[in-house]
């Protein structure tokens, strides 16, 4: 019995690591090779790896007129604004959810979830369609306003929750030693949220840095943000551009979730949707 | 105004004040919007009701709507086993550090946005791609047999990609907060790791699995750039012909016709989940 179960085990010890090399390859294969993309300069089909390598294209890429200064210019100016845009919106409708008395409570938070809940497609392309009436079309202010749509969504959800979790009997203290409801809002309550008010400005940034559809839709091809300048050069063939604009997209977005967890606690994550 | 009234806007006027402007926003930038692709999907150019641009994009793009189906249901799938499959490993695995690397491993897509996603795609599963080298250095490929998969398998398996550690997320959190006795007496039992699975612990964190399955659809239904990047030609995601539509012929009905199917589909499947779930508290 134990001699016939000794090579099955030997098996089964195999098995796991193996299993485990096959996972880290589908999850890092395709970042490898985006990677390689991006150090590539000469890179034909019958060869299964780079001919060539180098930084030739990084160069191009970051030429004065290539276009990709501007592509990140536009990109952080829209996403700081969207950012703005989203909290000055969502601060006081979070506080409101969080603490006030509301009717409809419930109501007002399902329609702040709606954006998410439905395919939105549809809702940029008619987006695009009134914001060419209103002359919004092609303007960094119309691709700010359609990047807070999401923001705003992820803005108000965790913002309620953030406010949620801040004590009350601290607010509670402060009006009673004579601090008026402004001064106890900034001094007391504001501070205490920030953690959460960060995280919420990260997950509006991100989203804003990331976003393809709507500019698509409604900034193309006047505002050039770097998503469209990656998708541009992918279709027009040019994969090493592709990859490092995508590389370059990277940052934020893997630098930011590795910070996240410091700001978003697990008190504030309970309460999110409550 | 009635003093009741009075009552009413003094105890709920700061509140309904503060929270006016964010929804007027959503209101601007969601609710009109979408009022506006249903109505423009059953107006003529008159302004009289017709059927024309839902049978026109019946006509046109039915193919197109039955392979988003077919990719949407076939990447759930696959979404599906996966993340059941990791998660179990998360949750029953035996073997400390296996468990802890999987856990570390599994995340990383999640972190990376769609549309570099869709180009990591676009090289890694092509003809040249690193895929088909691994494979060829490996041995366990012929270069004559590769093929690109840059056709209704890249669409799921780059859906699958992005969305599996969300639902594994999901799911790994539910189960990690499931009552470990069942499990243990079902071990002591005899039960092996795979039946202990399927048997005790899925059941228990289903509504978490079709929740994270309906929010992954919501996302293979909505995202554009994937379906744009990977599939050239037809048929393909009714994503990418609506945006065909606009950008092309200007035609905002036949792609609000065509944004109707997208929302029938998700609705069908929020109806669906509620029933299932509706039944099971019944039960209760």
């Amino acid at each position: 019995m134990t001699l016939l179960r000794l090579p099955a085990r030997l098996l089964g010890g195999l098995m796991l690591p193996l299993l485990l090399g096959l996972t880290a390859f589908v999850v890092f294969g395709p970042l490898i090779n985006l990677a390689m993309w991006a150090f590539t300069e000469q890179w034909f089909f019958p060869n299964r790896f780079p001919s060539q390598w180098g930084f030739a294209f990084w160069e191009r890429v970051f030429r004065p007129r290539a276009g990709a200064w501007e592509a990140l210019y536009h990109s952080v100016t829209v996403a700081l604004a969207a950012v703005a845009l989203s909290l000055a919106l969502a601060i006081p409708a979070a506080y409101a959810l969080a603490r006030l008395a509301l009717p409809l409570r419930s109501l007002i938070m399902l329609v702040f979830l709606l954006p998410q809940a439905f395919p939105n497609l549809p809702i940029f392309v008619n987006i695009a369609a009134m914001f060419y009436g209103l002359g919004l079309n092609g303007t960094l202010f119309g691709v700010v306003l359609v990047h807070s749509l999401p923001g705003l969504v992820y803005a108000v959800w965790i913002a309620t929750a953030a406010f949620s979790a801040v004590d009350r009997s601290l607010e509670e203290a402060a009006r009673n030693l004579g601090a008026g409801p402004l001064r106890t809002f900034l001094g007391v309550t504001l501070p205490q949220a920030l953690p959460g008010l960060i995280a919420a400005s990260i997950f509006v940034f991100l989203d804003s840095i990331d976003e393809f559809t709507g500019t698509y839709f409604v900034g193309t091809p006047d505002i050039t943000t770097l998503p469209i300048l990656m998708f541009n050069a992918s279709m027009g063939g040019n994969y090493q551009i592709a990859a490092i604009t995508a590389l370059i997209l990277l940052v934020p977005s893997v630098g930011f979730m590795l910070i996240i967890e410091r700001f978003l606690k697990a008190d504030v994550l309970a309460r999110i949707g409550r | 105004m009635t003093p009741n009234a009075i009552a009413i806007l003094r105890r709920h006027g700061p509140g309904l004040l503060l929270v006016l402007p964010a929804l007027a926003a959503i209101g601007f930038l969601y609710a009109y919007p979408l009022l506006r692709s249903v109505i423009f999907a059953f107006l003529d150019t008159q302004g009289g009701v017709t059927l024309a641009h839902v049978s026109r994009a019946l006509a046109f793009y039915g193919r197109d709507i039955l392979f988003s189906i077919g990719v949407a249901l076939a990447s759930l799938a696959l979404i599906a086993v996966v993340s059941i499959t990791i998660a179990g490993y998360l949750t029953l695995g035996a073997t400390p550090w296996a468990v802890a690397l999987l856990r570390w491993l599994y995340r990383w897509p999640l972190f990376i946005p769609f549309i570099v996603a869709a180009q990591t795609a676009r090289s890694f599963l092509s003809r040249n791609g690193l895929m088909n080298s691994v494979l060829m250095e490996l041995g366990l490929l012929s270069p004559a047999a590769a093929q690109s998969l840059l056709d209704w398998r890249g669409l799921i398996l780059t859906f699958a990609w992005k969305q599996v550690p969300f639902v594994t997320l999901l799911l790994a959190g539910a189960m990690a907060s499931l009552d470990r006795a069942t499990i243990e007496a079902a071990r002591n039992l005899g039960a092996g790791r795979l039946r202990c699975l399927l048997g005790i612990v899925l059941p228990q964190v289903r509504p978490n699995l079709l929740v994270g399955l309906i929010l992954s659809l919501v996302v293979i239904m909505s995202v554009l750039s994937v379906p744009m990047m990977i599939v050239a030609g037809n048929p393909t995601m009714m994503t990418a012909m609506m945006a065909h539509r606009v950008t092309y012929y200007g035609d905002y009905a036949v792609a609000n016709a065509l944004g109707l199917f997208s929302y029938l589909l998700t609705a069908f499947a929020a109806w669906l989940y509620l029933r299932t779930t509706l039944a099971r508290e019944v039960r209760r």
